[in-house]
């Protein structure tokens, strides 16, 4: 296994406050890495940072030798690495499959004028973006949901729906958002099923989480975030055991009360 | 894609038959000679509408149409009198002026979001104003006056549109040109929004954070987009001009870039065709209501303010909620 995305000595400050501060970790290719760590712990912010939406104090995101952080969002996404968002994100008067075809948007051979005179690779760009748009249906199971709006969606289907929006542009690496936050334990088992089912068909994931016993089953490694500094990193049975880690989660309730 | 439905063909010749001979017809017949000002101003307004409307489809409301009517008035006003430039070809070129106007000033501005986009561009027409007022090659408060009207344009001695002062009917042509620009515009507006550049539009209208995750590059759309609304707003402009043969800086004030909005709001902001009734049915209402002197006013308020309590999504929405309801 190699190396893909590599976050070196990555810092922000948000004028004195320091929510990431020389963080510094390696995605392998074709594994499921955690972020994991208490609240505020800036995970979210690492998250930013690695896809561009956020720029970093010091320090760089690499992804295949080549720099992405500071840059734009959208550039970020070009290069395969796609964030999801959590389930408020979504376009909300799309059904799920006018969003997965219209998020094929990176795989458009046709230009802007070309989709406007309808030309012919605009038409041929149509037709494919449809076909694939249902293999995604199909591959996460969403059949029920395709031609629903968005803002009609349960939670756990908008969760998928994030998935396959993630998914359809086409990306190496994927970056998911607490994709098991809220859910109940059935919900929880299958969106597991899900990611792994995303990690076997190629694509590397990189999510942030809360909820401990999901990212226990499904990660390949783990790192550990606290007041914004990596205390650990290693396989899930090395985090449990961890000193760090389990004062880092047990203390936190006293230094949140203050004693 | 999709075919055409029968009833969409349909719709549109009954629509093209009573801009281009029922109306005529009606006219001639009442000899509401009049009618054909104000209809010409509807078609026109409406095309400056569809340019809001399109602002409003990535999730910006633009209060700053009025800027965009001045300017391209004044490019054809100026390049007609100074230049000597046919009418014909400084249409265009007031549209690409705008255009470009609209890129330099949009790519500051476009970042912002909500209401402060809207307090800027409902700046950008007293600027628009002031501007007019104070360059020389404006003319100041006198404004231009008596551009000729446009000539003819020919393809090697073929007379396609001959010229409009040797007309007997100035207002049946004038009336004739801003239906055809008219109906192109929303011809091409009907065509964006149902092709996969609609579709990204509705993108930035929805969710910006998340078109830009999956690869969109929002920055440049909205650009483009924001150019094409404000192209419209020239090319109304322009021909609005050429029709009063003359332009002021108060041709297009903050009252009118905020008809423009209203057009929108009143139509249906969810319908490519929303700015078209709208604009007709607001401009039709104001003058309706002449009669009643100083009540003009707060009965148009009144009206405007009950349609949208009853109506949010605009007038369109009375067919197209019976036709959902039609389907269940």
């Amino acid at each position: 296994m190699s190396s893909l995305l590599e976050v070196k000595n990555v810092t922000k400050m948000f004028g004195g406050l320091t929510a990431n501060s020389d963080v510094s970790f390696t995605v392998n290719e074709k594994e499921i890495l955690s972020v994991i760590g208490p609240n505020g712990a800036g995970k979210s912010t690492l998250f930013k940072m690695i896809t561009s939406f956020m720029p970093t104090t010091s320090g760089e995101v690499l992804f295949k030798g080549e720099r992405i952080s500071n840059l734009s969002p959208h550039v970020v996404a070009r290069k395969g690495v796609v964030r999801t968002f959590q389930e408020t994100t979504i376009f909300k008067s799309m059904t799920t499959h006018e969003s997965i075809v219209l998020s094929q948007h990176l795989r458009a051979k046709a230009t802007l004028a070309g989709y406007f005179f309808n030309s012919k690779a605009a038409r041929a760009d149509i037709i494919k973006f449809g076909n694939t748009a249902d293999e995604i249906i199909d591959f996460l199971e969403l059949g029920d949901i395709r031609d629903e709006l968005a803002s009609n969606l349960p939670q756990g289907h908008l969760r998928a729906l994030g998935i396959a929006i993630g998914l359809a542009t086409d990306p190496t690496i994927l970056l998911l958002d607490e994709p098991f936050a809220g859910m109940n334990h059935d919900e929880t088992m299958r969106t597991v099923e899900l990611v792994r089912k995303v990690k076997d068909s190629g694509v590397t994931v990189l999510l942030v989480e809360h909820d401990m016993p999901a990212v226990m089953a499904i990660s390949d490694r783990i790192v550990v975030l606290n007041f914004g500094v990596k205390i650990a990193e290693g396989t899930p049975d090395e985090i449990q055991n961890n000193e760090k880690v389990i004062e880092a989660y047990l203390g936190s309730e006293d230094i949140t009360i203050g004693i | 894609m999709g075919k055409l439905k029968l009833n969409h063909i349909l719709g549109v010749a009954v629509f093209l038959f009573a801009v281009f001979v029922a109306v005529p017809l009606l006219i001639n017949a009442t000899g509401r000679w009049d009618f054909y000002y104000t209809l010409t101003s509807v078609a026109l307004l409406s095309i400056a509408s569809a340019g809001v409307w399109l602002t409003f489809y990535i999730g910006r409301i633009n209060i700053g149409q009025g800027a965009y009517a001045l300017a391209g008035g004044y490019v054809s006003a100026i390049l007609v009198t100074k230049a000597g430039m046919s009418f014909w070809l400084t249409l265009p070129f007031a549209g690409f002026f705008c255009a470009l106007m609209a890129i330099i000033i949009g790519l500051p501005i476009l970042r912002l979001k909500g209401v402060y986009f809207a307090m800027v561009t409902l700046v950008l027409t007293q600027v628009a104003t002031l501007s007019a007022l104070a360059f020389p090659i404006t003319n100041g408060a006198k404004g231009i006056v008596s551009i000729p009207l446009p000539g003819e344009i020919s393809i090697i001695g073929f007379v396609l549109v001959p010229d409009f002062s040797t007309l007997e009917n100035v207002k049946l042509s004038f009336y004739y040109t801003a239906c055809v620009l008219m109906v192109i515009c929303f011809a091409g507006m009907y065509r964006l929004v149902n092709s996969r550049l609609g579709h990204l539009c509705r993108s930035l209208q929805q969710n910006e954070e998340l078109a830009s995750s999956i690869g969109v590059n929002i920055a440049y759309l909205r650009v483009v987009v924001y150019g094409i609304s404000s192209f419209l707003g020239g090319i109304g402009g322009a021909m609005f001009v050429a029709i009063s043969q003359s332009v002021y800086p108060s041709s297009f004030q903050v009252q009118d870039s905020i008809n423009f909005m209203l057009n929108c709001f009143l139509g249906g902001l969810g319908y490519v065709f929303g700015p078209m009734l709208g604009t007709l049915t607001l401009y039709f209402g104001w003058d309706l209501l002449f009669e009643l002197g100083k009540y003009q006013m707060l009965i148009y308020s009144s009206v405007l303010i009950t349609l949208m309590l009853i109506l949010p999504n605009g007038l369109l929405s009375i067919r197209f909620s019976r036709q959902k309801r039609g389907q269940k």
